[in-house]
């Protein structure tokens, strides 16, 4: 049957074909160009605006609040950067090692067990949980449960709170790539279990790892809800994680309103402060893993 | 084969049991080799006059250990409710290659993993029945598994060298693993990679990474790797099936010149493999031993019309 067809009717492209493919083909194309559409502008409005307002002083003063005065008088963001950069070492600190210890037990010996699933729940039902309940949730346990004032170090508990699911979820899907013949052949050469995990399985997932962890970072750095009412509003650089601390969403949030164009334009330079910190900080990462595995 | 039998009873009394760790027996391995040495001549013809040749450089290694006897009462394994093994009994002899020859899906690989107790890794597996090593039973309730298992090495069917590591890390790996990285380190690696054959393809690379290393190169590190912690009982579960011929044939060679310092069980879907390189050969159906035998009579003579059916190529 398909002998009496001819070669060049059986092999050549058909218009119908060729039709499909390009509706195919198009229709992917169309939808990555749509998706680049918002992203290229909020990377445009940002370079625009936001360079304009970036000068030495804009990030070494404190801001001043003479808003209605002077464009000159109105100050920095330094409180700010310093703000964030403490707030979010501080919940990196507890989130991490809490997170990866929760995905490495759930990978490596919770595995199906009843209890392993219930964690997962659990934590799937927290990486749902909007931003405002964990700042909801320590003013309630921390602020008003213990009747004492906003603190830099319940905000960063808030931001811990928020960054707590979002590690362990990453942590575990990476850790769960690692291939079990490597575990297998590790334990097989007479490894204790503990240090199969700490030489084979998360030295071998690290690149995966510090992407999950940077996620959780980046996300926890953005942050203003949690902030609202834990970490309290002021200008002023403080190193002093009981008291009040300013941080870049904050001072985004209260510059964005302002009537003043040199506040509003604040804003912006603040906001394209905290994308290019959380580049820097996605680029030393990857340098980090790249040095550290073998090429 | 029958010469090397006197030192199953030999052994014994240099192993105190419970306590599998070489390194609590390397001080008093060396003059009990020596003595047994003497006593017997024709165990340093079998196993002295080999090992000086191929693996010259062994004096790293020159109180390496003998193979040990494992010997399977009874043994079943279980995945849940489905049972793989089947209750066997079976004797490995020390210093000889056993070949384990079956259709898949048989239990062979199940069977083996419950030597070294990896059985029980699989989430919902259990093994019932005994494994003697050197007549101490391993599932025996106060057993260290991890002693175990650095005194039964395994290979496993896909070379699988640790991805972050170099050659020379992937040998130590299991010296580090196990704590007993301490000493002469280079030294001990390069005995390892001259005993799996591969010291003088990797001796310029050993910085390098192991997985860049070609199949049959990676099949041999993990060779290494499993031969540096210096165990007495190598696991093989079809170390060749990834591997192409000329692969093949190098880590044969080997095999045959380990069984002189380990007693090695190997897996394997090539008949021909079995019958170049065991001494003994069992043959496995669904969960049961039908035959164990000398390599030569499985092959020629078979008891079991099973076995012969199997051997001579109508099924499996």
């Amino acid at each position: 049957m398909s002998a009496s067809t001819p070669a060049f009717e059986r092999f050549s492209l058909s218009p119908a074909r060729r039709r499909k493919d390009r509706v195919a083909r198009g229709a992917v194309v169309a939808a990555t160009a749509v998706a680049l559409v918002p992203l290229v502008l909020i990377v445009y409005y940002l370079l625009s605006k936001g360079l304009s307002s970036w000068s030495v002083k804009f990030f070494t003063t404190d801001p001043t609040g003479n808003t209605f005065f002077a464009a000159s008088s109105i100050g920095g963001i330094k409180s700010a950067i310093l703000g964030t950069i403490e707030m979010v070492a501080l919940a990196s600190a507890i989130a991490v090692p809490l997170g990866l210890g929760v995905a490495v037990w759930l990978v490596e010996y919770g595995k199906s067990s009843r209890f392993a699933h219930t964690v997962r729940f659990f934590i799937d039902v927290l990486t749902g949980v909007p931003s405002i309940m964990f700042g909801l949730f320590i003013y309630i346990a921390l602020i008003v449960g213990t009747g004492t004032s906003y603190a830099a170090y319940k905000g960063a508990f808030a931001l811990s709170l928020l960054m707590l699911p979002v590690v362990t979820r990453a942590a575990e899907v990476v850790l769960l790539l690692v291939p079990g013949s490597l575990r297998e052949s590790a334990l097989a050469l007479g490894a204790p279990r503990w240090k199969v995990i700490f030489r084979i399985v998360l030295p071998t997932a690290l690149p995966g790892l510090l992407t999950g962890i940077l996620l959780a970072i980046a996300r926890a750095a953005g942050e203003t809800a949690p902030l609202l009412f834990t970490a309290g509003a002021t200008m002023k650089t403080g190193f002093n994680l009981s008291g009040f601390m300013n941080s870049l969403p904050m001072q985004i949030y209260t510059d964005v309103t302002s009537p003043t164009t040199a506040v509003v334009n604040r804003a912006w330079g603040a906001a394209l402060t905290l994308v290019v910190m959380i580049l820097l900080l996605n680029l030393f990462a990857r340098l980090l893993a790249r040095r550290s595995s073998l090429r | 084969m029958s010469a090397d039998e006197p030192t199953i009873s030999l052994a014994k009394p240099t192993i105190s049991p419970g306590e599998t760790t070489m390194s609590a027996d390397e001080p008093t391995m060396s003059p009990e080799d020596q003595h047994r040495q003497m006593l017997d001549p024709s165990r340093s013809q079998s196993s002295k006059s080999p090992q000086s040749a191929p693996t010259a450089p062994a004096q790293g290694r020159a109180n390496a250990a003998d193979g040990l006897a494992v010997k399977l009462e009874r043994l079943r394994a279980f995945y849940g409710d489905v049972e793989q093994v089947k209750g066997i009994d079976l004797d490995f002899h020390a210093n000889e290659v056993t070949a384990i020859i079956g259709p898949s899906g048989c239990g062979k690989s199940t069977m083996v993993r419950c030597i070294n107790r990896m059985h029980e890794e699989v989430p919902g597996a259990r093994a019932e029945g005994k494994v003697l090593l050197d007549g101490f039973d391993i599932y025996d309730s106060n057993v260290d598994v991890v002693a175990v298992r650095r005194a039964i090495g395994m290979v496993f069917q896909k070379p699988n060298p640790f991805p972050t590591m170099s050659v020379f890390d992937n040998v130590a790996a299991g010296l580090r693993l196990a704590s007993r990285g301490r000493g002469d380190l280079h030294n001990k690696v390069e005995t390892a990679l001259r005993g799996a054959g591969l010291w003088d393809e990797v001796k310029d690379r050993l910085s390098e990474a192991g997985a860049g290393l070609s199949g049959g190169q990676q099949q041999r590190l993990c060779i290494a790797r499993s031969l540096a912690v210096e165990p007495e009982v190598i696991l093989m579960d079809e170390p060749c099936s990834a591997l192409d011929p000329i692969a093949t044939l190098k880590i044969e060679e080997l095999i045959d010149q380990l069984k002189t310092r380990v007693t090695i069980v190997i897996v394997t879907h090539n008949m021909q493999q079995a019958a170049r390189v065991a001494d003994r050969t069992a043959f496995m159906l669904s969960g049961e031993l039908v035959e164990v035998g000398p390599t030569q009579q499985i092959f020629t003579n078979p008891s079991d019309s099973r076995t012969e059916e199997y051997v001579t190529g109508k099924f499996g």
